[in-house]
């Protein structure tokens, strides 16, 4: 572009600070990809909600079978809790070293996010494994088929996060922090994030209102 | 034509640009604040701390505040006009969250009430 080409825009407009929005030019690509990764995200919360019926709607029907306080171990839930909270904190920390060009820094905490992320998985599922010796399998009651389908599927969720990663920083080594590997880091940040909000929910709702 | 030179940068659409991001101190704010509101509810949940009917809301109360913070300190969800758009599609998101939710608890809330009685096996 020459610079006969620029236009010469009103001086009154706030450039930098308006992008995408008519007057500073298109926003950049870095926003418009966590735009689209963002309504990704809004659709599985979406999927999530569904789950979260369910669940409130049939924690009651244990058909005889063990409620939720004789199940849950609470402790636990907490251990898994902060592991996950300190692995969304670790995640946003690796991105920000990622943005700063640093890469020995983003490998330390993604390290660090990926042991966090594991600890949380091994707890769950040998809570899980647990709860199915002593008979309460998802078969058992509508109260356990819901539990296992909404906590299952996060835990899905965060068994493909901890794998994107690996892909990830598989990436970054290879290729080095270059900007499209910045945004598939961004995005893959968000749904890190959005993982640990909906175990906000699955904390509150599953094992404290009814334990 | 200097003063121009900071507002206009020569840029095709979609390049990359510097953008500003968040420091540490934010993150380590919403974790601070993020433990603060899990501790909560873990002590509220397991004591008489709160009036015992009380404790449903609280907890709901503390997971909401909890949301709040990770939208705001590790989602990055501001006032900012990179995060309109976002905000806009999240309260659509917030809006058929909250109708599925409680439409399917109060439906068969009312369906249970409702029900015939029905003699136990």
């Amino acid at each position: 572009m020459t610079a006969a080409a620029v236009p010469t825009a009103p001086a009154a407009v706030p450039t930098g600070l308006a992008r995408g929005r008519g007057g500073g030019g298109p926003a950049s690509k870095r926003i418009v990809v966590a735009y689209g990764f963002w309504i990704f995200i809004l659709s599985d919360m979406v999927m999530f909600s569904a789950m979260f019926a369910a669940y409130a709607v049939l924690y009651g029907n244990t058909a005889g079978g063990p409620t939720g306080a004789e199940l849950f171990n609470i402790r636990n839930v907490f251990i898994e809790t902060l592991s996950l909270l300190f692995s969304s904190y670790t995640c946003g920390l690796g991105a920000l070293s990622a943005e700063r060009r640093d890469p020995t820094r983003f490998l330390i905490f993604a390290a660090l996010t990926f042991l966090l992320g594991t600890a949380f998985l091994v707890i769950e599922v040998t809570e899980f494994s647990g709860m199915v010796e002593k008979g309460a399998g998802p078969t058992r009651s509508a109260f356990l088929s819901a539990f296992f389908t909404l906590v299952g599927t996060h835990g899905v969720h965060v068994a493909s996060g901890l794998i994107a990663l690996v892909y990830l920083v598989a990436q970054v080594v290879v290729k080095g922090l270059h900007p499209a590997i910045l945004r598939r880091l961004l995005c893959w940040s968000l749904f890190w994030h959005a993982l640990d909000i909906v175990w906000v929910g699955v904390f509150t709702l599953v094992y404290l209102l009814r334990a | 034509m200097n003063s121009h030179e900071h507002v206009f940068d020569d840029r095709t659409p979609g390049v990359e640009e510097h953008e500003p991001t968040a420091s540490y101190l934010s993150y380590t704010a919403g974790l601070a604040l993020a433990i603060l509101a899990t501790a909560a509810s873990f002590i509220v949940s397991q004591t008489n701390l709160l009036w015992p009917p009380g404790i449903p809301v609280g907890l709901i109360v503390l997971a909401f505040a909890q949301i709040g913070v990770h939208l705001v300190f590790f989602l990055h969800l501001g006032s900012g006009p990179d995060s309109t758009n976002n905000i806009l599609a999240l309260a659509f998101g917030v809006l058929i969250v909250f109708l599925v939710i409680t439409g399917s608890v109060w439906i068969i809330a009312n369906l249970n009430t409702n029900m015939m009685a029905m003699p136990m096996q």
